[in-house]
């Protein structure tokens, strides 16, 4: 099982790699309008595509994931916070599941 | 250069809370998953800590299960973590420019989609004792999820955790959703963001690419054109 070892060093050392380049190479304010405006689009874009379609099978049925996602739509678009956002994504998908298995 | 105080740490570690969540659901999981295979506890755990990267995590499973090269694990991960690099090149612009190396490799350690956007959207500059707060709760939730998933999956039971597995996407759409009251580009990003990852799910042929990929090629597209469109103003991006 030793090798079981190494797959798990060599990965970490090509994520590690990935995430310390650009922070410890970067030393300077980048001045490119494009470049800041692409880098703070960033993350919309990103969380964005990986939230959905993905949020779709979350849970066991997609009834019960489509449910949390409205709830955690629209308590976001309301600008609560993280935690009741999520939270309460959980809670509605829990009840609708209660309810699936009547 | 300052690093920031202990109540920076405190911030920090209040706000992974809801990460912490998500990350012992998500991780949970991946610990039931990795002693499928055959993996000790101890090393899933050291998979985590070493890692803290689900989709990362989850995919070297198939390639270690298999038994498979070193070089094809290394370009999975690669491709599939390649998000990482921009996350940390934005980061950068929001770290003090004095910063030392060790605080820089700090920070790097703890670059995930969920740490980031906690990160990037604190108000001001990102001080590292912020970043350890946000790391240390949440990599805790990490391989605490891990262990015990590989220890028993059975503990909790099934529908909890698949309601649990809800919280990291809740977290990203509170991150992303309260933006796009204020500004359109936002909810053009953010809209074109779901829609295109959706097509690139279904549609045949393209859907072949593997997951990481088809979101790098989403963000760096929409990003790219919404920048061309919709350069930000300056002192918008703090």
């Amino acid at each position: 099982m030793s090798k079981v070892y190494q797959y798990i060093l060599l990965m970490a050392v090509v994520t590690y790699a990935i995430r310390a380049l650009p922070l410890t190479l970067i030393r300077k304010e980048i001045k490119s309008k494009f470049i800041k405006s692409f880098l703070y689009y960033v993350p919309y874009a990103t969380l964005a595509a990986m939230t959905f379609p993905a949020i779709l099978s979350a849970t066991d049925y997609w009834i019960s994931s489509v449910i949390g996602f409205a709830v955690a739509m629209i308590l976001a678009f309301n600008k609560k916070s993280l935690l009741t956002v999520a939270g309460c994504a959980c809670a509605a998908a829990f009840i609708v599941e209660l309810f699936l298995s009547f | 250069m300052y690093v920031g105080k202990m109540s920076d740490f405190r911030d920090g570690c209040r706000d992974a809370i809801p990460i912490c969540l998500g990350y012992i659901a998500v991780s949970f999981a991946f610990g039931i998953e990795s002693s499928k295979i055959g993996m000790t506890p101890f090393q899933s755990v050291m998979t985590s800590l070493l890692n803290v990267t689900s989709a990362g995590q989850f995919s070297a499973l198939s390639i270690i299960a298999a038994q498979g090269s070193f070089i094809e694990l290394m370009v999975l991960q690669f491709i599939i973590n390649l998000r990482y690099m921009l996350m940390s090149a934005a980061l950068s612009q929001k770290i003090d420019p004095e910063l030392s190396l060790g605080h820089r490799l700090g920070i790097s350690y703890g670059v995930t989609d969920e740490i980031f956007g906690m990160s990037i959207l604190r108000k001001g500059k990102l001080y590292p004792l912020y970043s350890y707060g946000l790391i240390f709760v949440s990599v805790f939730g990490w391989i605490l999820g891990t262990l015990l998933g590989a220890m028993a999956g059975e503990v909790l039971p099934h529908r909890l955790i698949s309601c649990l597995g809800l919280a990291i996407y809740g977290m990203f759409i509170a991150i992303i959703v309260p933006d796009t009251r204020t500004s359109n580009a936002v909810m053009a990003v953010v809209a074109a963001g779901m829609l295109f990852s959706t097509v690139f799910t279904y549609t045949p042929v393209i859907c072949n690419i593997s997951s990481g990929f088809r979101i790098i090629i989403v963000t760096v597209a929409v990003a790219a054109v919404a920048s061309l469109i919709a350069p930000i103003k300056e002192g918008e991006d703090e």
